[in-house]
């Protein structure tokens, strides 16, 4: 288990240097000018006085690809991500500043999809083909088919434009002002638990009221894609031997349901749960798009816009440490709740 | 011919096949449906004035003009096109791409297959949606290059899937007889593992044909697909951001701008959602007794 991990881990810097080379390959798609004129602000307004080709050579954007590939990992190496025009600050900065709010918003969409998919997979498995089975499976088709955005923009029409109680954005006018202000403490980076930490119970009610909407607006898909395999899956297990043994025995339905079967139900949970972080980093982007929440997936949408490769660069090997150790993560949990699986 | 008659008579794959079969037909008879009055290309969106208003629905305009002058039913009618477009190239070739390195890989073994299978978990190791955006990006705006992008990414789910059905059919009895009367390996490939495994990568490939509309709408929903003003429902909604939330009187004065092509992404979406379900419960033989 132990050689089986560090092995694992030592694969880590394989697969970001492989993954930061496929990047990295398809910025060079572009003109050395292109990629010097994001690093020029007002371009056309100063014009030809700019010595283009001067500073391509002085930055070596005309270099081979291994030489600035290489270049760029000494740089990463040493803990320099670059410079992001976009946000106005270097590409480290930024992701500290951007990275715990999609957590936060991860982590709330999260909540939503594992316990939701689990409580209403199984219920539809218990109420096998009768009415409540039928009006989710009708209810999961019509949130596999929904885009987030859509989903979003509905959402936004409907509490804000018309209730008016949940804006878009990460956080009122007036908390933000608090926020930044020296006396609030940022401990985490993570607003909500800043907030409580700094004792503002207001601010951290304002920061949860704003990310309830992006939640649920990101969770639809992938809560109807869990409530299907949860349902699936108990109704494979309620199949088998031992839950009739345990029906045999007298043990109530509830008992029979949570306490043997379902538990038995749940591997599938476990391994889809993976990729369910990789959707959701993607989801993320647009969600955050569509209510002007400022995480990580709006840093990206914003940089790809403007052809900020040092902000895409930099983000796209977090997103690749979070994947690759959430694998990991998962695969250890498999051999927990699975003693049949050996992991070498 | 059994199994279609079982797909026939799920209702849910019946209303699949109708959604899809009502915007074959909106594809096929654009030209007829909304005809274009100007020398542009058709795909451009048609515009009546040049209002940045937009304006309600009229005789002109049936779902009324989105800012700019933009013809909501004409973006419409002629975004059924592009998300045919779109769904049918990506998932096809993705699917020869995916068929061809999953069941080649599997079916040699050995180095190849290790070396397409790290390959394919790398791809699979970064968020598609993501990849697609940078990809996009580098390439510039642009429907095509969109398609290109999202082929680029969307062959892995396809390589997975085909490996795994390729691995346990080599396996059975009527290969290696196959073998034993001396086919060759070709052969064996083309005649024996292809079609007996093919089944989940074409379930897969209906479901995907949804997905990959839904992430190229989200694209340019985003600013980073097709160019402005071509015909394509997500740019549409692109287009209605702003009028989203109407007036301070009244939030649903501009409901319009963003119903209609809603509407059109969703039931093309759903179409193709519900057809992939029913496909996968009629061919699945564990499913049928359910």
């Amino acid at each position: 288990m132990i050689k089986y991990l560090i092995k694992r881990l030592l694969m880590l810097p394989v697969i970001l240097l492989f993954l930061s080379m496929l990047i990295f390959s398809l910025v060079m798609f572009l003109s050395p000018y292109e990629r010097l004129a994001v690093f020029i602000p007002n371009a056309d307004a100063v014009g030809s006085s700019i010595p283009f080709d001067e500073l391509v050579s002085k930055y070596g954007l005309d270099k081979p690809f291994y030489v600035q590939y290489w270049d760029w990992v000494q740089r990463v190496a040493n803990g320099n991500l670059g410079w992001s025009p976009s946000a106005r600050m270097p590409v480290a900065d930024a992701l500290k500043r951007y990275f715990p709010a999609t957590v936060e918003l991860m982590l709330v969409g999260g909540l939503i999809v594992f316990l939701g998919g689990i409580y209403l997979g199984t219920k539809s498995a218990r109420n096998h083909n009768k009415f409540f089975d039928q009006a989710s499976r009708v209810a999961t088709t019509i949130g596999v088919s929904l885009p987030e955005f859509i989903f979003g923009l509905l959402l936004l029409v409907l509490f804000y434009g018309i209730l008016g109680i949940l804006p878009p954005g990460q956080m009122s006018a007036w908390a933000e002002d608090v926020v930044y202000l020296g006396s609030f403490h940022h401990y985490t980076g993570f607003l909500l638990l800043d907030s409580l930490l700094n004792g503002e119970l207001y601010i951290f009610w304002d920061v949860l009221k704003h990310l309830i909407l992006p939640a649920l607006a990101y969770s639809i898909g992938l809560l109807s894609v869990m409530q299907r395999i949860v349902r699936s899956s108990l109704l494979e297990t309620l199949k088998k031997d031992f839950v009739t043994t345990a029906r045999a025995k007298g043990l109530a339905e509830s008992v029979v349901i949570k306490k043997h079967a379902r538990r038995n139900s749940l591997l599938p949970v476990v391994t889809i749960s993976g990729s369910m972080v990789a959707k959701m980093l993607g989801g993320a982007a647009i969600v955050e798009t569509v209510f002007n929440y400022h995480g990580m997936g709006m840093f990206i949408v914003v940089a790809a816009q403007g052809l900020d490769f040092p902000a895409i660069l930099g983000s796209s090997l977090l997103i690749g440490v979070i994947i690759v150790v959430t694998n990991l993560v998962v695969d250890i949990l498999y051999t927990i709740l699975d003693p049949t699986v050996t992991l070498e | 011919m059994e199994k279609l008659k079982q797909f026939f008579k799920n209702p849910l794959g019946v209303t699949g096949f109708i959604l899809i079969l009502f915007w074959l037909m909106v594809a096929l008879f654009a030209p007829v449906i909304a005809p274009s009055h100007s020398n542009n290309s058709p795909y451009m969106i048609e515009r009546i004035g040049f209002s940045s208003l937009p304006v309600p629905p009229s005789e002109d305009a049936p779902f009324g003009l989105t800012s700019g002058g933009y013809n909501i039913f004409y973006g419409i009618v002629w975004g059924s096109r592009t998300a045919f477009r779109v769904g049918l190239i990506v998932v096809s070739t993705t699917l020869v791409i995916g068929v061809i390195l999953g069941g080649v890989g599997s079916f040699i073994g050995g180095a190849l297959d290790n070396i397409i299978m790290r390959i394919t978990d790398l791809v699979m190791s970064f968020p598609f949606l993501i990849a697609v955006i940078i990809m996009s990006i580098v390439l510039g705006k642009g429907i095509d290059k969109l398609i290109i992008a999202l082929i680029l990414f969307g062959w892995r789910n396809y390589a997975r899937v085909m490996r795994s059905e390729v691995l346990s059919i080599k396996e059975r009895d009527f290969v290696s007889a196959a073998y034993s009367l001396g086919m060759n390996r070709i052969r064996i490939f083309l005649v024996h593992i292809v079609p007996n495994s093919i089944f989940s990568v074409f379930v897969l490939a209906s479901l995907d044909i949804g997905t990959m509309v839904l992430i190229s709408a989200s694209l340019s929903f985003i600013g980073v697909g097709a160019e402005p003003g071509y015909a394509d429902w997500g740019q549409m909604i692109n287009f209605s951001r702003n009028w989203l939330l109407g007036t301070i009187d009244n939030p649903m004065t501009y409901w319009y701008t963003y119903l209609y092509p809603s509407i059109a992404i969703f039931s093309f979406v759903m179409g193709w959602t519900l057809m992939g379900d029913t496909l996968r419960d009629v061919l699945d033989p564990k499913m049928v007794k359910r």
